[in-house]
């Protein structure tokens, strides 16, 4: 630049001006599209659909969403049943946004090496979850999916609290409460004898206590992956749901 | 905001704003004065120093 | 700046720059030993490494430099700055290769589960972003920084700008990559498909990225030539709409600030929205943009003729860039997003064919009256076939988008299929003819070391592009039309792992082209760095080259 001459370095104004232009209308070009597309879905009431049932995760099955998502699970697994007659067959209810209003970030995947597992929950028993997960070509012989007998071990949840804490912060309704009792929350579902089980109940309504096959006193990252599992579509009650009353 | 209101203007406002966009860029490629610039520019690769 | 052209100082930006990584070095030991978790301790060590790697770096070249600072013109000619441009070349090269070969276990893993090696780091869950960003991020985005680099230098006729801002730019991104991959393997992700680097790591991009903004655009403040010319808009629409994309789908809200988990901020239908804004503009404006940048310069500079018309490449770049931001949807079609963003996604995407076609023939036609120059120049070849392999995904791309036919073809290897014609027939392609082009031009060699070897990359490497291709497609739409078979008594007829048993044939001859692929690009790896070395085939071996020549034709 300070090469330039004065008289070459005036008329350079005019084509500063230039690229900036440019610049300026690119980024408008470009904004437009994405607001006009995205805004509305934070505005239009019809977005998410009214239901009941929809609730924020446990601790644990929080905590197994985040080896789900560790893992990669959704490159493979799309968590999105599509309203087609073979889709509904074959999986269940049609998916709707509002059951994943609370997951942060959403799972709906973009393939399907495996099956679809937004409706997963309650398909099959802990028990098979576990001997899947270990070794899937002990349970489905023609299985491609990569064992995950690693996922054996303690589960690193101590901190929790601070996930908790986190999506409350972006929006999922977790009250001081849940957060609170974060940890004992994570045990407690583990343990449906114990004494904190009726108080998670009554916290996270309709959530799954029971120890997922689990065999010894301290979570494993299985436990909380197949809790996280077992709870998958299973939160809406479609017998009582009206799809007429939410068409869009 | 529903979704009838929300269609109805972005339907209107959206057609002039595809259209003033392409006639923009139209008028600017076509215009008689800029063909010079541009056959320039189409050279500038192939410049050598 | 030097104060008199005999006492050397160092400049405000070594100082600057010396001082920032000096407390960066700092911050990032001290929260590498407060980590909560430990792949977030590993990384933080690796940025402190790094910044005590980079303040080396400015003491060593201060000490080898002379007093004044490089001149902007040597005897009336711009003196370009092309070390930064060499180290992405060969960058890119490296990243292009590690991309492949793992891309190729991948293949091989859903072919054979075992490989999977019952280890955490190479599964095909962690192993898969590590691919995705390999090739994008770090082969395509090494292609793309250097080329910008070479280009905005060379149709401006100036110096690129900034001291060690380039440096920082080119060393900066190669550091987000192994950020980026690395973490990957420990299990650090968002799970944003094309996005999976955690917050720190995006807040380093977002840094590296505004430099390189700066970088560019003040180099167009420089320029002698009154016109920007049409690369330089593509290059500059790709790195601000990429700041845009990467701002605002990784907002996300970190657990600990001493840790490597964060929680993306929109949720559900909004995150999905918003993540196919980014995942389709991320082709839009890192692997279509940017590339056709590539191929405004390096086409017509090959060819030896100016574009076919400028005129259309004015409108192609507004009507592209205009179009393509609105396209993600179709990523979504059939799901919970709501049906009229789904239709709106649809249009754009059907519309998008024209600009893209637009831009192809401008391409093709560029070589009208020099068409013979196909089959004498191996690398000319490369990036014309690369233009008709833009052109057909391009065609796919809107067929696919269109609702019926993305009903079958979702959640397919169909998807895998069409996304590997675009990157590796047009991404990779014109890639590679801008990389044969380049290192002669950029280490001063008169021709590459062999174009014989050109050839036999091309040629190896589009028969594995064949065979990936129709393999994905057989097997992709098999899949779809498993899925929804039913038999004569009204039931599925198909389990669905029946139809993972069906895709192993196809997985095989998938994996077998990404070989071939990969092959190539060793091929081409051999042929740059012999022709950097200053090797020439032609000299070496000088009775080998006529009988080599016939039996070529031929295969053509």
């Amino acid at each position: 630049m300070a090469t330039a001459q004065p008289g070459l370095w005036k008329r350079h104004e005019v084509f500063e001006k230039n690229s900036i232009v440019l610049l300026i209308g690119a980024l408008l070009v470009v904004a437009i599209g994405g607001l006009v597309e995205i805004t509305p879905l934070f505005y239009l009431k019809s977005t998410v659909e009214k239901v009941e049932g929809v609730r924020p995760y446990t601790p644990l099955e929080l905590a197994g969403r985040n080896i789900y998502v560790r893992e990669g699970c959704y490159l493979c697994h799309s968590q999105m049943v599509r309203p087609m007659r073979d889709e509904v067959e074959r999986y269940g209810h049609f998916s709707l946004a509002a059951e994943s209003m609370y997951d942060h970030p959403f799972q709906w995947g973009s393939k399907r090496t495996g099956p679809d597992l937004a409706r997963v929950g309650g398909k099959y028993s802990d028990q098979w979850h576990r001997e899947h997960l270990k070794d899937p070509r002990a349970v489905v012989p023609a299985s491609i999916m990569p064992a995950y007998a690693f996922l054996d071990r303690p589960l690193d949840a101590d901190a929790i609290a601070d996930d908790l804490k986190a999506n409350r912060a972006i929006g999922v309704p977790y009250t001081d409460e849940m957060i609170a009792a974060a940890r004992g929350d994570l045990k407690a579902q583990l343990d449906p004898d114990g004494p904190g089980a009726a108080d998670l109940q009554r916290r996270y309504p309709g959530a799954n206590v029971r120890d997922f096959g689990s065999d010894k006193g301290q979570a494993a990252e299985i436990d909380a992956l197949v809790a996280y599992l077992q709870v998958l579509g299973t939160m809406v009650d479609f017998k009582i749901y009206e799809d007429r009353k939410n068409l869009r | 905001m529903t979704y009838e209101s929300a269609a109805a203007f972005a339907q209107t406002s959206g057609l002039l704003y595809f259209v003033g966009i392409f006639a923009a860029v139209s008028l600017y490629a076509f215009w008689p004065r800029n063909r010079s610039r541009f056959d320039a520019a189409a050279h500038l690769p192939l410049i050598e120093d | 700046m030097a104060a008199t052209p005999t006492s050397k100082y160092m400049t405000e930006g070594e100082v600057g720059l010396g001082l920032a990584l000096l407390v960066g070095a700092f911050l990032c030991a001290l929260a590498s030993a407060r980590a909560v978790d430990a792949p977030f301790s590993v990384h933080m060590a690796v940025f402190a490494l790094a910044a005590v790697a980079g303040i080396a770096a400015i003491l060593k070249r201060y000490e080898g430099r002379p007093a004044e600072a490089a001149p902007q013109q040597i005897d009336g000619k711009p003196n370009y700055n092309l070390g930064p441009v060499k180290f992405t070349v060969i960058a890119a090269m490296a990243w292009g290769i590690t991309g492949f070969l793992v891309g190729c276990t991948i293949a091989f893993q859903l072919w054979a589960p075992s490989l999977n090696l019952e280890l955490e780091y190479t599964t095909f869950g962690r192993l898969r972003p590590l691919h995705t960003s390999a090739v994008i991020f770090a082969f395509g985005g090494n292609v793309l920084i250097g080329t910008s680099m070479y280009v905005v230098q060379r149709t401006c006729r100036a110096r690129l700008a900034g001291d060690l801002a380039p440096w920082f730019v080119v060393l900066g991104y190669n550091l987000f990559i192994v950020i980026a991959g690395t973490g990957y393997l420990m299990g650090v992700t968002q799970s944003k498909e094309y996005a999976e680097p955690e917050w720190y790591a995006d807040l380093w991009l977002t840094i590296v990225w505004v430099a390189y903004l700066l970088v560019f655009l003040a180099t167009l403040w420089k320029r002698k030539e009154p016109h920007i010319f049409v690369a330089n808009w593509f290059y500059l629409a790709f790195i601000v709409t990429i700041a845009m994309l990467h701002i605002v789908n990784n907002l996300a809200m970190p657990v600990s600030f001493l840790g490597s988990k964060s929680y993306p901020m929109f949720a559900g239908v909004q995150d999905a929205l918003i993540q196919w804004w980014y995942g389709h503009n991320a082709v839009g404006f890192f692997l279509t943009a940017g590339f056709l940048a590539i191929m405004y310069y390096f086409v017509p500079k090959r060819a030896e003729r100016p574009i076919y018309s400028y005129r259309l490449s004015i409108i192609h770049f507004w009507a592209l860039i205009f179009m393509y931001i609105w396209a993600g949807p179709h990523h979504l079609h059939y799901t919970a997003l709501p049906d009229w963003a789904q239709t709106l996604g649809m249009t754009f995407s059907i519309m998008l064919w024209m600009p893209s076609w637009g831009g192809m023939i401008n391409g093709l036609m560029t070589l009208s009256g020099a068409w013979d120059k196909l089959r004498t120049d191996p690398v000319l070849r490369f990036m014309v076939v690369s233009l008709a392999f833009y052109g057909m995904a391009t065609f796919e791309g809107p067929l696919m988008a269109i609702k019926a036919v993305n009903g079958l073809s979702h959640y397919t290897d169909w998807t895998i299929g069409h996304v590997h014609s675009g990157a590796l027939g047009w991404v990779a392609y014109v890639s590679f003819g801008a990389i044969y082009c380049l290192v002669p031009w950029l280490w001063n060699r008169r021709e590459l070391y062999s174009l014989k070897l050109v050839e036999w990359h091309f040629w190896v490497s589009t028969l594995g592009i064949v065979l990936y291709i129709t393999s994905m497609w057989v097997a992709g739409i098999m899949q779809g039309l498993m899925w929804r078979a039913y038999n004569t008594l009204g039931f599925l007829e198909y389990s669905f792992v029946e139809t993972v048993e069906a895709m192993q044939p196809y997985y095989l001859v998938r994996a077998l082209g990404g070989v071939l692929f990969l092959i190539g690009a060793l091929i081409m790896a051999y042929n740059l760095a012999m022709t950097i070395a200053g090797k020439n085939a032609v000299e070496r071996e000088p009775e080998a080259t006529p009988t080599a020549e016939p039996a070529l034709v031929p295969a053509e």
